[in-house]
């Protein structure tokens, strides 16, 4: 970004097709970063709005008002509040729906007055003729005193003129407020706000009072001052809905000479639509049918380029241990690095193709009726209609899920969807579930036709559910937060997807789980990497012994080896490590390999199956599902003299990862969203004492 | 008394203006304004929440809310 380059912001209601304008401005040169102190995800990129002037365009969270009820809604707040050199933007571009227009206008009325330079886009004027919508586009530019674009941003009509208009804007600098809230509310209260300070617009004294936040700016007498005004909190309320009203009718005023619309060419595809899919069988039947195709697709679809990641990755490593130079270096890289990042890539086609669907049923304004459908049902388990999209993705990967819940106002039911997403059977548990289900579970057909091991499968996701909701419902009634917030959700119009804006979204999507949990889970790989290749002095001596045993048995140098790597991993700190636990899980039915698997499940479960492969000592180069589960089947129990894999050991074990929270990258993100350490401890203390008790139940039933 | 919670589907009513204090602000921004034309479109299967229009808004809220907003019924 150069020092001439325009600061843009991009604000707008939801469903306006913000984020479409945003895509035709900026392509594929926007990034994703983070707003410094808050969580939320700031998009930004850039544009050449001629051939000389760049912009840098800023992506705000879509909000119906500068008031902000969410996390999301005050990014938009905070941002346009700084008065900071740097982050001030030069120019607002507010998007306007123009279906919705009166709406629209609030929230460009407010903006107007904060004194910047503002530009109008009016989106979808394509179906202005459909709607009989018409704009007198001259008077109403006259009449609010600003820039007036009519654009279609998906067909990228009018972009060009948006271009053409911020520099105008920018290069005029002129901003005058377009409501002047003083005089119709209280006209002495206003002009003692007003003194306070002369570096602010009235409209930015009174969201300083009425939202308690303040630009760096600002010194501590004026603060002071601005203090004084807050404590009739009644009076603020009432004159906050006083200026919403006044607001509303000088909008009104306005559109009344400048908007028409001919209610008679309205169509009513809408409520055809919504008769179906919020019916109160349909609604719920389609739904289902809906969910059914994602998670058929998930398997579907996902199974061809996760075997691939993992054949490349297998490959990559063989590669590296082939040329580089033998040492710890070669080691870090071949048994550490590599296999982290591919433990991290193997679940990008899942996440890909969930948040393909999500992204689709969201631009097609479905999301809005299934969040219609379920607030009842949620409710009753202290969540909201809202829950059910971070529910669904928690399938994928928890991490997203949790970033998803940010939509959610009511502080208590996003903290109960954040603390209960976890249950869900997320895909780091399907290999995990799966080599374990084709070691205890007989692969015959119930009744001829139902696969006895697919429907274990099945139950397993849905204990994943049922232990979310119960468990939300155990919340519910236990966490003491009061919470004032309400309710509401618009139902959009049905559209037809934007495949660029679905596009961008699963891409970003995406890339916040790659670096999410990408970070930790390759800083776990290592550590785990250190501490299964090093050990005390048995550890260093575990070759020599093993050489020395098996001096008498005519072993294959392969054989040999895997004895070797087997042996040092028993005498290194991990070894030591899943030994000294072993008292603990043994009513579990576990030994101390189990117990290291355990422990290396904290980077992510599905190390599981990697940690087992090591132990048993089944050679590097086919390490594939079929061998490790003979070699899993053939291993003894020392006590019983039997398998160890029986079927109650088996079962144990599924309870185990079905409930336990074995996922550091999931804590750190409930740390991030929840800002405080508490929560993630509760997650993994409540969630690790319920796997560990279910699994005590299950091994000791069974047994 | 009425309110938006005891419109039935279909039916048309307008916001009373004794109504303006116990309206949330963000409904008020989202054009749910004394004095306006409300629309009861759809009820959820379990009866809650509601799907109203009002000022070319179409939105969802609890019951609980719409309880809260006396309207006037039109005829």
């Amino acid at each position: 970004m150069s020092k001439n380059d325009i600061k843009v912001a991009l604000v707008g209601n939801p469903n306006t097709g913000k984020t479409s304008l945003f895509n035709q401005l900026t392509g594929l040169n926007q990034k994703v970063g983070n707003y410094p102190g808050v969580t939320v995800d700031k998009k930004q990129g850039t544009s050449k709005l001629s051939a000389t002037q760049n912009a840098v365009i800023t992506d705000l969270p879509g909000t119906y008002s500068i008031n902000p009820t969410s996390l999301d809604e005050s990014i938009v707040l905070k941002t346009l509040l700084k008065k900071d050199i740097k982050e001030t933007p030069d120019v607002i571009l507010v998007v306007a729906d123009v279906e919705n227009l009166k709406r629209n206008l609030l929230l460009f009325s407010q903006i107007k007055d904060l004194e910047i330079p503002t530009v109008l886009a009016i989106n979808m004027v394509d179906q202005m003729a459909k709607k009989g919508i018409s704009i007198d586009v001259s008077l109403l530019k006259e009449e609010l005193n600003t820039e007036v674009i009519l654009i279609s941003a998906r067909k990228n009509d009018g972009i060009l003129d948006v271009k053409e208009a911020i520099i105008r804007c920018h290069v005029a600098a002129k901003a005058s407020p377009l409501c002047g809230i003083d005089s119709k509310i209280d006209p002495d209260y206003f002009s003692r706000l007003k003194e306070i300070s002369a570096n602010y617009s009235l409209y930015e004294l009174w969201l300083m009072v009425t939202q308690g936040n303040y630009p760096a700016t600002i010194t501590e007498e004026e603060k002071n001052k601005l203090l004084a005004f807050k404590k009739d909190v009644t009076k603020l309320k009432k004159y906050q809905h006083k200026e919403t009203i006044f607001r509303y009718q000088e909008i009104n005023k306005i559109l009344k000479k400048t908007y028409l619309v001919d209610k008679s060419k309205a169509t009513d595809l809408r409520s055809k639509l919504d008769k179906i899919f919020t019916h109160k069988i349909f609604g719920y039947v389609i739904f289902f049918l809906i969910l059914l195709v994602i998670f058929q697709s998930i398997f579907d679809w996902a199974s061809m380029p996760m075997d691939f990641i993992d054949g490349s990755f297998a490959k990559l490593s063989d590669f590296a241990r082939a040329n580089l130079p033998k040492g710890v270096l070669a080691d870090l890289i071949v048994e550490g690095i590599i296999p982290g990042i591919g433990g991290v890539l193997i679940f990008i086609p899942q996440i890909v193709i969930l948040f393909l669907f999500i992204a689709l049923l969201e631009e097609t304004g479905y999301m809005s009726r299934v969040v219609f459908l379920m607030d009842k049902i949620m409710r009753r388990f202290g969540m909201n209609g809202k829950s059910v999209i971070p529910l669904i993705s928690g399938t994928a990967c928890a991490i997203p899920a949790i970033m998803a819940t940010r939509t959610i106002t009511n502080w208590k039911e996003r903290l109960i969807t954040i603390l209960v997403v976890p249950f869900t059977t997320c895909s780091a548990r399907l290999p995990v579930y799966a080599i374990l289900i084709a070691l205890i579970i007989p692969e015959t057909k119930l009744f001829g036709f139902l696969n006895l091991q697919g429907l274990v499968l099945l139950s397993l996701y849905a204990l994943g559910f049922l232990s979310a909701i119960i468990a939300a419902y155990m919340l519910q009634k236990t966490l003491k937060i009061s919470t004032k917030s309400f309710f509401v959700i618009e139902m959009p119009n049905y559209k037809i997807p934007s495949f660029k804006n679905v596009f961008f979204d699963v891409l970003e999507k995406t890339k916040a789980f790659v670096i999410g949990a990408g970070k930790i889970i390759l800083a776990l790989s290592i550590v785990l990497w250190f501490l299964a290749s090093n050990g005390p002095e048995s550890y260093k001596n575990a070759e020599k012994h093993t050489i020395e045993s098996n001096i008498n048995n005519k072993l294959q140098a392969n054989e040999l080896e895997q004895k070797i790597a087997a042996a040092k991993l028993e005498n290194s700190y991990i070894g030591i490590m899943g030994k000294s636990i072993e008292p603990a899980i043994k009513p579990l039915g576990y030994d101390w390999k189990i117990g290291i698997a355990l422990i290396t499940s904290f980077a992510a479960r599905e190390v599981f199956v990697g940690t087992l492969a090591t132990i048993y000592s089944v050679s590097a180069d086919d390490e594939d599902t079929a061998t490790i589960k003979e070699r899993m089947r053939s291993e003894i129990n020392p006590d019983t003299g039997k398998s160890m894999f029986t079927f109650p050991v088996g079962m144990s074990l599924l309870v185990f990862y079905a409930f336990a929270m074995q996922c550091m990258a999931t804590l750190a993100i409930v740390k991030r969203e929840t800002k405080s350490w508490k929560w993630p401890l509760i997650q993994l203390f409540g969630m690790g004492v319920l796997a560990y008790m279910s699994a005590l139940i299950t091994y000791q039933i069974l047994s | 008394m009425n309110t938006i919670a005891t419109l039935l589907k279909g039916e048309v009513g307008y916001i009373s203006e004794d109504s303006l204090d116990v309206i949330p602000l963000k409904l008020l921004e989202m054009g749910c304004l004394p004095g306006a034309e409300v629309a009861l479109v759809q009820i959820a299967p379990l009866k809650d929440p509601l799907y109203i229009c009002v000022n070319g808004s179409h939105l969802a809220i609890r019951k609980e809310t719409a309880a809260q907003i006396k309207i006037l019924k039109a005829n």
